[in-house]
């Protein structure tokens, strides 16, 4: 199955994706005497991976790794440095601002925080609204069948249409996030840490929201989040990223049972599992120290400073993202090395 | 059997808000051991962080209220105590880490003043020695060069290290109960697992009692003897952390630990509690947890009370009284 789905043209393809930020001020005293170089944040550092049509990929990573800055770039909501984000063949980074507008409606977005997404002084229903109104025209009277429909997807009492944020739950709110980004009919959307602000009993049912739109609507998703258990549940495959590049990327079940590079064995042993038997004896990968700064990344391979397995090799070259095999890929050299034994 | 350390009976915390009377605690009643660590376990607004708070007296009053109960700490009743000897247990006796180790700390005093306060405070060691228990303190809890770290600013500190510095902080007067509220909620997942081996590393070393409030199943099955869950307010069930995850009693815990994704097992749709968390000031008639329950009949109108189930273990709901088929016909009917 998954050979077919390589040779479909991918939904989304994307190369070498480089996101820089600029940092620290540089007054232009600086520059005229080039005292000073501004600092480079090497938020996402050469990404390429390809989303096939009807596909949910999962991103996972700590903080800082670059997660929330790929998915962004993706939309195009962040300017990006170099390298290609297409999408059923064109090139998001090439496009006009006029352009980009008119693609956009396939490409939509949900927000972690269902408290600051939501304009606190619009209705729900003209929050659902304001995106349908932006690409067509419709007469008030379907509009709004079209935003009560859309509440009733997900969940939501039609009854509710002018109600405001404020009167609903978190998990209400992001039914509401997830309305609006439904409301143009989306191809792409991305997710970006969808539950993390959610109780416990919420988070399944917005996942089972998620899963149940995605076979309804055959939408391709970016699943952004740390959270391991859900990203495994609710995607097809799953991209690991450490420090703005992508270190293992595998079918989500595989990656689960078979982690390749030592960085994804660490963050899944890390996960504390509900389960005190397992919990006892099970041996935990404890990473030392933290990660390190984007600003200046460590030479050669980027997780060799926290890495058991570290050698030489891995201070000196970078580690190429490489297939093992049933399109298990990975970047670590002692995976590269492996292979070739076996 | 031994003197529990802390024993909390009837403990009811209130809040009075525009909207009426909030029962943020209500009525709830557990015993910790020395040398045990008790998990409580809850979503937002169930009550767990109001519970740690009105243990260390630090409900602020008003709007806040300890309405009744005991919190009896090694026979005394902090709650009637006068604040003067509250302070000499707060920090001394009992200690707490909070979540938000970013907002914990005070940003303009650098970590050396910070640590030896306590110290100084409690220990009555003079300023050289408190900085040199300080360093110690640093040490065990795995900064690295303490000795220079030690007069940095928190700004110039991780989120895993700040948390660190709590840690040694709350440990530093060698206290018999460490309180953490949500210690690793800010952190990272390979940061919390870091954190998590810390604390059961020092509990096993000082032997110190714990109590781990946490949101999250993972954490406290790893981490705690006995484990409570919290539903609005109300303990609903209470049971040594085997005994819980292994024949969870009340419906609202079954549900919970279903509706944990599982890693391994592929599952077309995860289990959902339906419905959303009650709101305090609205409760309705009865068992909380009734209009989400599945399994909800007739007599969830009244308040069940929270029997006992197996050993030590208890749980507050009507189906947990029955044992048999007839008897449970029988409240079906009423």
């Amino acid at each position: 199955m998954n050979g077919i789905k390589q040779k479909q043209d991918p939904l989304i393809a994307v190369r070498d994706l480089k996101v820089h930020f600029q940092t620290g001020s540089v007054g232009i005293l600086d520059k005229l005497l080039s005292q000073k170089q501004a600092k480079v944040v090497r938020a996402v550092d050469g990404v390429s991976l390809d989303i096939a049509k009807g596909e949910t990929l999962g991103l996972v990573g700590e903080s800082g790794c670059g997660k929330s800055t790929l998915g962004r770039a993706l939309l195009q909501l962040v300017k990006t440095t170099s390298g290609s984000v297409k999408f059923k063949g064109t090139d998001l980074c090439k496009l006009s601002t006029e352009q980009l507008q008119q693609t956009r409606r396939y490409l939509q977005m949900v927000f972690q925080d269902p408290y600051a997404s939501l304009n606190p002084r619009m209705s729900v229903g003209s929050i659902i609204a304001e995106p349908i109104t932006i690409f067509e025209s419709l007469p008030k009277e379907q509009l709004e069948r079209r935003v009560q429909d859309l509440m009733r997807t997900v969940g939501l009492n039609p009854r509710y249409v002018k109600r405001y944020p404020h009167e609903f739950s978190g998990g209400q709110r992001q039914r509401i996030g997830i309305a609006r980004a439904l409301a143009v009919n989306p191809e792409f959307i991305v997710a970006d840490e969808p539950i993390a602000a959610l109780d416990v009993s919420i988070q399944a049912q917005i996942l089972n929201l998620m899963s149940s739109l995605r076979k309804e609507f055959g939408l391709t998703t970016l699943f952004i989040s740390h959270d391991l258990r859900a990203v495994r549940h609710i995607s097809d495959r799953v991209a690991v990223m450490y420090l703005g590049k992508i270190v293992e990327i595998a079918d989500s079940l595989e990656i689960y049972r078979r982690p390749l590079h030592p960085y994804t064995q660490a963050l899944i042993s890390a996960v504390p599992v509900p389960d005190p038997e397992v919990e006892k004896t099970r041996q935990r990968i404890v990473l030392v120290g933290d990660v390190p700064s984007p600003i200046n990344p460590p030479s050669g391979c980027r997780f060799h400073t926290r890495c058991a397995y570290a050698v030489e090799r891995c201070r000196q070259e970078e580690p190429q993202l490489l297939d093992t095999g049933g399109n298990h890929m990975a970047a670590c050299f002692q995976v590269e090395t492996a292979e070739k034994v076996a | 059997m031994t003197n529990p350390l802390l024993s909390v009976r009837n403990l009811q915390t209130s809040f009075y808000t525009r909207d009426g009377e909030v029962k943020a605690v209500d009525n709830i009643s557990f015993d910790l051991e020395p040398g045990e660590t008790l998990g409580i376990v809850g979503e937002s607004g169930s009550g767990k962080s109001v519970t740690s708070l009105s243990i260390m007296g630090l409900i602020p009053t008003p709007p806040g209220k300890i309405k009744g109960g005991q919190v009896l700490f090694g026979g005394q009743d902090l709650l009637q105590i006068t604040d003067e000897q509250m302070r000499k247990i707060r920090g001394k006796r009992v200690a707490m880490i909070f979540q938000d180790p970013m907002t914990s700390l005070n940003p303009f005093l650098r970590i050396s003043r910070q640590i030896t306060e306590i110290s100084e405070l409690h220990l009555n060691l003079t300023s050289k020695q408190s900085r040199t228990r300080a360093i110690e303190m640093l040490e065990l809890v795995g900064i690295p060069d303490a000795p220079n770290r030690i007069d940095s600013y928190p700004h110039q500190f991780s989120g895993g290290m700040r948390q660190r510095v709590m840690i040694a902080m709350a440990l530093s007067c060698d206290p018999q109960l460490l309180i953490a509220d949500e210690p690793t909620t800010a952190l990272d997942v390979t940061i919390q697992a870091q954190i998590l081996e810390l604390i059961k590393d020092l509990k096993a070393r000082l032997g110190t009692s714990v109590i781990l409030i946490t949101h999250d199943l993972g954490v406290v099955a790893g981490m705690t003897d006995r484990l409570g869950v919290m539903y609005a307010g109300r303990m609903i069930e209470y049971g040594p952390t085997d005994t819980v995850f292994a024949h969870p009693a009340h419906p609202y815990t079954q549900g919970l630990l279903r509706s944990v994704p599982d890693p391994y097992e592929e599952v077309e749709e995860l289990y959902q509690i339906p419905g959303l968390p009650p709101d305090l000031s609205a409760l309705p008639p009865g068992c909380p947890f009734g209009p989400r329950c599945p399994e909800v009949v007739a007599k969830c109108q009244t308040q069940p009370e929270f029997v006992s189930v197996g050993t030590d273990h208890k749980s507050a709901c009507w189906l947990n009284a029955v044992s048999t088929v007839q008897e449970r016909k029988e409240i079906e009917r009423d």
